[in-house]
């Protein structure tokens, strides 16, 4: 495995350092390791079943929830070992958002699902909620849409409403990292764009990783594209190095169509 | 060969038409005869006068048929049974889907089933031996049964219910929810109590309005540990003084009376009464339960 290290003055936002993991007795990431630059956009692509969305999963430690999963290796976001046993898992998700490929709003109000995170973290002052439920209805680029039905009920959004939802719910526990799986494979394409263009708002003051089977896509918003196969990290660079010349085979193979 | 085929199809198809319209009859059958032989008692008997009628003297002469004391018995031993079902049951129901290694899941859920199995005489029987002398010593009462002997027996009855209806209910809010409130640093019980419990909410109730109706339909268990004294139920006192069921009146009075009197009518009145309150709760707990299969699909 490659590793370039990025150009000058780029900070390191997520470390990972020979990370291996297993399902049980299968093992689905191969000695990873890889640093994640800070206020960029970062795809992972390969095809289905390389363990792209296992890797992500491991930067929120979403992995936990499943009973067979071992991880070895270190994860540092900034500073911290994620995986060192004193770890708060709560603070670290605070820390590390996470939205899904399938909208996830929960059964409430568009403004009970902004509220929820930062109740949950003991927020209980209306007036701050108020603010921080417009303020990140604004910056996930929802508020024109939805500021007249806050009280209406999140489920009755179209899909890719609710999924700016659910990035605005995640803004609103001041992550400093946003983590995407497949955000868009469920949405249309005029939806896929507006959540484009509101990554590249994002990236300004996120971190941002995005899984994405969507070629154009990791072209179009990223800054570095990691290229994974059968559970190993094949290749990582800028995005327009892997897409305009690829130093592996099989990433060529992938990016121009010819398997996957 | 084809033509055979198709009409042993048929005669299956009319067989089971036939099996079915069979239920839908029966169940005509049995309400007309119900409310043909109540309506008689208002030939009589003003029927306001029997629902409000606030006396319940059968064999007075003459005799005095007021509905009101063994309503309110049924409905304060219906309450008191769902106020203790319902926090156990839904505990349980979460613990079980949430909270329990799927080992002990496996052996709690075939237990809860066998709960639901017991004769209701031997629960009767239970009451009546266990629970009743412990009531009396414990709160110092002249009797053990009471209501609240009748609310504890019919709450453990209602468990079953209540639990696996909720706990389906609970199994079926999608996993995707509980990640998107673990993802956002929500606890495992913040995410139980604010999003998993809410989500279910629908499918609760209608455990909770089924666990009702078969509370309030119960029969043997109330007549065994309730004391049967058809008196209108003081407030809140009543909870520990004897009450007399609509149930456990038409049990006790049916094998007593001259059929085509005036008595035997009123018991039917009474069933009817109870036909219908079940089935309202029935057809609120089905309507619950189906807005929420909705819900969860989307």
């Amino acid at each position: 495995m490659v590793t370039d290290t990025f150009a000058e003055g780029i900070e390191t936002e997520i470390t990972v350092m020979e990370l291996n993991l297993w399902y049980g007795a299968k093992q689905a990431l191969k000695d990873i390791s890889v640093d994640i630059p800070k206020n960029s956009i970062t795809a992972f692509i390969g095809p289905s079943g390389c363990g792209k969305s296992t890797f992500l999963r491991c930067f929120n430690r979403m992995n936990d929830l499943i009973k067979s999963c071992r991880v070895e290796g270190d994860v540092l976001v900034g500073e911290d070992n994620i995986y060192e046993s004193n770890v708060d898992v709560v603070e670290l998700r605070k820390r590390v958002g996470m939205v899904f490929q399938k909208p996830n709003p929960f059964p409430m109000s568009i403004y009970e699902n902004i509220a929820y995170g930062p109740r949950i973290h003991g927020e209980k002052n209306k007036e701050k909620l108020n603010s921080i439920v417009e303020e990140t209805l604004k910056a996930a680029a929802l508020w024109d849409e939805v500021s007249d039905q806050l009280d209406s009920p999140a489920l009755d959004l179209s899909g890719g409403q609710q999924q700016r939802l659910c990035i605005a719910r995640t803004l609103a526990v001041k992550p400093e990292i946003i983590l995407l799986d497949e955000p868009c494979s469920a949405l249309d394409p005029i939806s896929t764009s507006k959540i484009e263009d509101l990554l590249m708002e994002l990236k300004k003051d996120y971190t941002i990783v995005i899984v994405t089977h969507n070629m154009q896509q990791a072209a179009r918003v990223s800054d570095y594209t990691a290229y994974f196969l059968l559970g190993e990290l094949t290749e990582f660079g800028e995005t327009r190095q892997i897409f305009e010349m690829p130093r592996e085979k099989s990433t060529e193979d992938y990016i121009t169509g010819r398997f996957g | 060969m084809l033509k055979s085929t198709r009409s042993k199809e048929f005669a299956i198809e009319s067989l089971l038409l036939a099996v079915s319209a069979v239920t839908v009859v029966i169940l005509i059958l049995i309400s007309l005869f119900l409310f043909g032989e109540g309506a008689a008692l208002f030939k009589d008997i003003p029927f306001l006068d029997f629902l409000t009628g606030k006396n319940w003297y059968p064999t007075s002469e003459p005799p005095i048929f007021g509905l009101l004391p063994l309503l309110l018995g049924t409905l304060l031993v219906t309450a008191g049974a769902i106020i203790i079902a319902v926090p156990l049951g839904i505990a349980s129901a979460v613990f079980i889907s949430e909270i329990a290694p799927p080992k002990v899941a496996e052996i709690l859920k075939p237990i809860i089933e066998i709960l639901a199995g017991v004769p209701s005489v031997v629960y009767g029987f239970f009451g009546l031996v266990v629970l009743i002398p412990r009531l009396q010593q414990l709160l110092d009462l002249p009797t053990g049964q009471t209501a609240l002997a009748g609310s504890i027996m019919l709450g453990i009855m209602a468990l079953p219910t209540i639990i696996s209806i909720s706990e389906d209910a609970i199994s079926a809010v999608p996993d995707f929810l509980k990640e998107g409130s673990l993802a956002l640093g929500a606890t495992r019980w913040q995410t139980i109590y604010r999003v998993t419990v809410p989500a279910a909410l629908s499918g609760i109730s209608a455990a909770v309005m089924l666990g009702m109706g078969r509370a309030i339909g119960e029969t043997m268990t109330v007549m065994m540990v309730t004391g049967n004294a058809a008196v209108i139920p003081g407030f809140p006192g009543g909870i520990f003084a004897p009450v007399k069921t609509m149930t456990a009146t038409i049990a006790l009075e049916m094998g007593e009376v001259p059929q085509g009197s005036e008595h035997y009518h009123a018991l039917f009145a009474i069933g009817a009464v109870l036909f219908i309150i079940t089935l309202l709760i029935n057809l609120i707990a089905e309507a619950v339960k189906r807005k929420y299969r909705f819900k969860v699909g989307s």
